[in-house]
């Protein structure tokens, strides 16, 4: 003898991306919170100490931002022109930035007017950063050179001038005090080391570059320009690791996650494509309403910081997660009503005596169970069903179509409820999964209410959007099929070449055999 | 020297159970499907009585018949006696006919045809009260009624039970008769309380439709038999109690006999739904595989899903299955790929494919490769929408591999077609290198690694109905028939027509352990079979006539042992068995040894008499025979024969083999009545000979069901009592007059 079998709701595989552990991971961000900037924000920089608080660059201001604060805390604007990449340095103390007129600025965070200006170069510096050593800073400007500063003294160390074109990125080496690199529009990225003269290494790129990114251990660089992010081995002498090419635009910022094992790029295409640094397969990827220019992570990925063309500032705060956690302790039963009874061991002479496992059925399950057609119907258009889980409201119908009891189930109902079944038909029967059970159950709703029309304007109304949806359907399913019958010509024409190919192959084979 | 051995047909299982109740042994403790009926039915259906003459012993000549009622139905369930055998009811169509002994009165009561509701409420069963005066009748319509008041013409009433939405197929009152047990197609008993229309308990999904229903004498029991040979024994508080069931027997076998390689049972359709494994050698279902997952629906013309094909992979290791639900408008197709999980030793479903085809899927086959590594696992499906396709596991290839469930699931590889023609057999090379398709008239052959179209075949007039290739030796030759009657080989090699034969070929089907392939035809309401080697057109072995019935499915099942054969006629049945399922749903074999040979090793010794608990029945028992053997030792005459009987295996294995797996009784008579010959020297020999005779003589004159009941009464009266008795009182002169007599009477053993 068999138990009811509950009906069973089909599984649609879900399209598109699949939930992977960094879907769920990056998904969990709040809605962004929007600010407004003065012009295109070129450069975001997040303090490396508590309480992680972030400049952004944006005309001829830098603002400092709280960690949730929406209005700056604070705002450097001594620049007659535009200022470019203010930077922190690695205690927090100090932020350097460059200008539009050439000089460079360094501040200290707590206080207003500049420490030093250091003067040189003779065009825009879009780049400036500090060495790791704290006491040197680096620059690259539009006059295609590299300059070394000495902050106590503020005068320059040693200047390069080996690229042949702008210099709008760089970098410094964790690692190593003396190493830094510098990219540029000559599609070059050369690597400097202080104590020499000249550059170290150079990396053809083959786009302009855009930008540039050392990994915490030195050994890998990476750098963007065009459409294209590459990872360069720097120990083996510059050699290609892997060229991503997931953007359909120029890539403009890269960045790395804390734990370093996710890459992100943002490009003008509008998207933040992440990375994983062992596959160096795009894991993620977040969409942005325009083009973005600068992007920037907190410690523990706390926020993202996405700056874009049109200055918008566009900040996400990770999900708390410690607040469910709590919620899902309070509900777990004590653990001696866990253990209860489980913890005797029958001895060799008791009768066990198995208790049954209660099943239990959802509602619709009881009804059709007792052939209860016009309820379970009824249980299944109810509004948490019926909105959330339309595949059960569908799959019931299925259901009550088999048994052969869906004409009577759908019969004898008032306005209210044919609205509600119209409204729920007319929606869903366009969603392909859906659409087998519910062009019948259509059919049989227009058949059984046919006499009835007329009667009532709610339920006509519905009527005529069903109209209107399934036109709309067919219409699009035409133009579908005309798409289709395009590429297949295309693909006859392949097909054939492939085969001809082929042949020629074969007979080249015999007559070698030959 | 006894010649060698001819091939005899035997059945192994699926033969329906006999058209009547079950009845419970004394003790409550066996049952088995057994009439016992006091009145007869003759030919026209007539209910007549018999004077049982108390003296007489327990044969007796019936002349005394005198017809109670005319026009009864043909089955059982039409008649019932009342209380203490006061009246007897019988229905047929509209009439209920109630006749009271005493009284010598019948009533007659009929309903009219014509119903407002368009309900059919024809009479279906009958069951009488065992205390009060009170009939229950079954009707089409579903309802039951109570008629009380039934000694008056006109002023009988009656109440009307109604639940059941389809025909009542039985009834039967408990023991007190406080409460009425019906049960129909829905295959759900009702308990009715005190014949009340609202006090009623269910016992739901049987899972068959209900035939009979009976109740053990001492109320504690009640049993059920269902429409697919299966008995339900449930206990008085309508608790699930026992199962008994052997081969489960469908409407209709889809799938085909499919074996298992794992456990080598015959996997075929079983209960609705689910698939059966139906292990050959103990007569056990193994496991029934639920592969639709759904209810199922007892309600007559309600089309539901059901299974239609069934594939294994070669060492069993995936399950491919392919159930449609078949309707017009939109036919619901889902193809499930199974994965035998070695923990819980069960199939697991892997993945589930909506719509493989758009149309009926009419084969598919796994590439059979024992050798290879599992992912060169190849599935083909051949569809009535023209098309093949081909079916390959895919990895999930997910880095992390958490949220991944599992790692391998199957996708659409290759779709091929041939000019639009419906696709409808499709065959693996032995090697797996070749696929043969069958396009309607045209068998086209495609290189299993490129999916290029290599050659096709063809035999016009007449589409193809089976495909096969050859094996071992035979490789090269792919084998087809067609439905105009030509069976063809064709030679893979020079693409030619190799030979090519004039018969109707309804079942085609090559042993997989050697290159015989045995072919049924079917020709003039006889099946033949013909087992042939592709490399030889003249076939190795012809048996004509092999069942009246057609044969519907045939499969060679791997014996765990080579058997010797003493022929060499029989070469083709040394590694495998080959077993045919007719289309009435009889399972049969062909073996080699006689089939006293055959039942000694195979069957099982029940011992019924180690194992039999001392009950009032047994003590009787066991008192008679001591009687008997004493008298045997009296006369000092009969020990030889009685000892010749208890020894002979025929007869053992006829008393302890389950009635529902033996073969018909016009089969098991002849062997029967051998066993009980003896050698001529012994006098009351001749008395013993001269019975079989006339036993078989009548056998051959009367009709199948009355053989039937004459078969059973043998199995109930032991013979060797009969003929022990008869010889202890009767005289050799008395015994000659008598011979002389029960010559011209046939019908007598009925009176048994």
């Amino acid at each position: 003898m068999a138990t009811y079998k509950a009906v069973a709701v089909p599984a649609v595989p879900r399209l598109g991306e699949r939930i992977t552990q960094d879907t769920v991971y990056w998904r969990g961000y709040k809605t962004p919170v929007q600010i407004k900037e003065f012009g295109a924000i070129n450069k975001i920089d997040f303090s490396p100490v508590p309480p992680y608080n972030y400049a952004v660059t944006a005309s001829s201001r830098i603002h400092i931002y709280g960690r949730y604060s929406q209005e700056p805390m604070k705002t450097f604007s001594r620049f007659k022109d535009a200022a470019y990449c203010a930077t922190y340095r690695d205690d927090g103390n100090l932020l350097v930035a460059g200008s539009e007129e050439g000089s460079i600025h360094l501040f200290d965070v707590s206080g207003r007017a500049p420490l030093r200006q250091f003067d040189g170069h003779t065009k825009p510096v879009h780049v400036v950063g500090f060495l790791s050593d704290k006491y040197r800073i680096f620059s690259g400007g539009d006059d295609y050179a590299s300059y070394l500063w000495d902050i106590p003294s503020g005068t320059d160390i040693v200047s390069y001038s080996e690229h042949t074109d702008y210099v709008r990125c760089g970098c410094a080496s964790k690692v190593n005090a003396d190493v830094f690199i510098t990219g540029s529009y000559d599609h070059t990225v050369k690597l400097f080391d202080a104590r020499t003269k000249r550059s170290v290494m150079t990396i053809e790129h083959g786009q302009p570059v855009e930008s540039v990114l050392l990994f915490p251990s030195g050994g890998l660089l990476v750098s963007a320009g065009g459409r294209y992010v590459k990872v360069w081995d720097v120990l083996k002498g510059g050699q290609l690791l892997v060229s991503l090419k997931n953007h359909h635009k120029t890539v403009t910022c890269l960045c790395l996650t804390s734990s370093g094992q996710r890459l992100l790029s943002g490009s003008l295409d509008r998207h933040v494509k992440i990375y994983s640094t062992t596959s160096y397969k795009v894991v993620h990827s977040f969409n942005y309403a325009t083009s973005i220019l600068s992007l920037a992570l907190s410690p523990e990925d706390e926020t993202i910081v996405v700056g874009m063309t049109n200055g918008v500032l566009n900040v996400k705060h990770r999900k708390p997660e410690e607040r469910k956690e709590k919620s899902q302790k309070k509900r777990q039963p004590a653990y001696r009503t866990y253990v209860k009874g489980r913890s005797y061991m029958p001895k060799q002479e008791d009768f066990c005596v198995s208790k049954p496992v209660k099943r239990v059925l959802r509602k619709y399950d009881k009804l059709l169970k007792s052939f209860q057609s016009s309820k379970a119907l009824d249980a299944v258009l109810e509004p948490p069903i019926r909105l959330y889980t339309p595949e059960v409201t569908v799959a019931v119908m299925q259901e009550l179509h088999r048994r052969g009891t869906l004409r009577s189930a759908l019969a004898g109902r008032d306005e209210k409820q044919i609205n509600l079944l119209l409204t729920f038909v007319a929606r869903r029967v366009i969603e392909p999964r859906f659409t087998s059970v519910l062009v019948t159950v259509a059919d049989m709703i227009t058949d059984i209410y046919q006499p009835v029309v007329g009667q009532s304007a709610i339920v006509d109304r519905q009527f005529l959007k069903l109209q209107e949806a399934i036109g709309k359907e067919i219409d699009y399913q035409e133009e579908l099929l005309e798409v289709l019958g395009m590429m297949d010509t295309l693909f006859a024409t392949f097909t054939q070449k492939r085969a001809t190919c082929l042949e020629e192959n074969k007979s080249n084979g015999l007559n070698r055999g030959y | 020297m006894v010649a060698p051995a001819t091939l005899r047909v035997v059945r192994c299982g699926g033969s329906t159970l006999h058209g009547a109740r079950a009845v419970f042994s004394a003790d409550s403790k066996q049952v088995g499907p057994c009439p016992e009926p006091v009145f007869l039915w003759s030919d026209t259906f007539q209910l007549v009585s018999v004077k049982l003459t108390k003296a007489a012993g327990q044969d007796l000549e019936a002349k005394e018949l005198s017809v109670v009622l005319h026009g009864v139905g043909a089955s059982p369930k039409s008649i019932a006696f009342g209380r203490e055998g006061e009246y007897v009811a019988s229905v047929k169509d509209l009439n209920l006919q109630v006749y009271f002994f005493k009284q010598k009165q019948l009533n007659r009561f009929s309903l009219s045809a014509v119903k407002t509701k368009g309900g059919n409420n024809h009479f279906t069963c009958v069951a009488c009260h065992p205390t009060e005066d009170c009939i229950a009748t079954g009707h089409a319509d579903g309802k039951i009624r109570l008629w009380r008041n039934f000694y008056h013409k006109k002023e009988y009433t009656f109440s009307t039970l109604h639940w059941h939405h389809d025909t009542v197929m039985d009834l039967a009152f408990s023991i007190e008769g406080t409460s009425l047990l019906s049960g129909g197609v829905e295959s759900v008993l009702v308990l009715w309380h005190n014949g009340s229309d609202c006090r009623k308990d269910f016992l739901p999904r049987l899972g068959s439709p209900i035939e009979y229903i009976s109740m053990s004498s001492d109320g504690a029991l009640c049993c059920t038999l269902h429409t697919d040979n299966r008995i339900t024994i449930i206990n008085s508080n309508l608790r699930f109690s026992k199962c008994i069931q052997g081969l489960i027997k469908t409407m209709d076998v889809k799938t085909g006999l499919v074996v298992d390689p794992r456990t080598k049972a015959l996997v075929l359709n079983g209960e609705p739904g689910h698939l059966q494994f139906y292990c050959l050698q103990s007569d056990q279902q193994l496991f029934s595989l639920d592969i639709v997952q759904r209810q199922y629906i007892h309600q007559a013309g309600l089309k539901q899903t059901d299974l239609v094909k069934v594939a294994f992979s070669a060492q069993g290791k995936w399950l491919a299955t392919v159930e449609e639900r078949d309707e017009v408008t939109d036919p619901e197709l889902q193809l499930k790929l199974w994965f035998y999980d070695e923990e819980t030793q069960s199939f697991k479903l892997n993945t589930r494919i909506n719509m493989p085809h758009e149309d009926h899927v009419t084969d598919m086959c796994f590439r059979d490769m024992d050798e290879l590594e599992d992912d060169s696992l190849i599935l083909v499906t051949a569809g009535r929408d023209c098309v093949f396709k081909v079916w390959v596991m895919v990895e999930d290839t997910d880095p992390e591999g958490k949220y991944a469930q599992q790692s391998v699931s199957w996708n659409c590889d290759f779709v091929g077609s041939y000019h639009n023609y419906q696709a409808t057999n499709c065959c693996f090379s032995e090697d797996g290198s070749v696929l043969a398709v069958s396009f309607e008239e045209t068998v086209t052959v495609w290189d299993s690694v490129t999916w290029d179209l290599k050659c096709t075949f063809c035999h016009p007039p007449g589409k193809i109905r089976n495909i096969c290739f050859g094996r071992l030796t035979c490789s090269k030759y792919l084998i087809g028939a067609t439905d105009h009657g030509f069976l063809c080989c064709w030679n893979l090699l020079s693409c030619a027509l190799e030979w090519s034969a004039h018969l109707n070929i309804l079942v085609l089907q090559p042993d997989p352990l050697s290159e015989y392939i045995a072919a049924v035809s079917w020709l003039s309401k006889e099946s033949s079979l013909f087992v042939f080697k592709p490399n030889e057109p003249r076939p190795i072995y012809i048996q004509r006539n092999l069942c009246k019935e057609k044969i519907q499915l045939a499969a060679f099942i791997p014996r765990d042992e080579p058997e010797t054969v003493g022929s060499e006629k029989y070469l083709w049945l040394r590694r495998s068995q080959l077993f045919f399922l007719t289309d009435t749903q009889e399972l049969m074999t062909l073996s080699t040894k006689s089939l006293e040979e055959r039942l000694t090793p195979s069957s099982k010794q029940l011992a019924v008499e180690e194992s039999l608990p001392v009950t009032p029945f047994s003590l009787l028992l066991g008192k008679h025979r001591c009687q008997q053997s004493q008298q045997d030792i009296d006369l000092g005459k009969r020990v030889v024969q009685n000892k010749h009987e208890q020894d002979s295996p025929a007869v053992k294995e006829l008393l302890h083999t389950p009635a529902h797996v033996l073969p018909s009784a016009s089969f098991l008579c002849p062997i029967f009545i051998n066993s009980l010959l003896i050698s001529k020297e012994n006098k009351s020999a001749e008395v013993a000979a001269d019975e079989v005779e006339m036993e078989s003589e009548k056998a051959e004159d009367e009709s199948d069901e009355e053989r039937d009941i004459t078969e059973m009464e043998q199995e109930d009266t032991s013979p060797m009592e009969l003929l022990g008795e008869m010889t202890c009182k009767l005289s050799k002169s008395q015994e000659k007059e008598l011979r002389k007599i029960r010559k011209t009477d046939y019908s007598w053993i009925s009176a048994f």
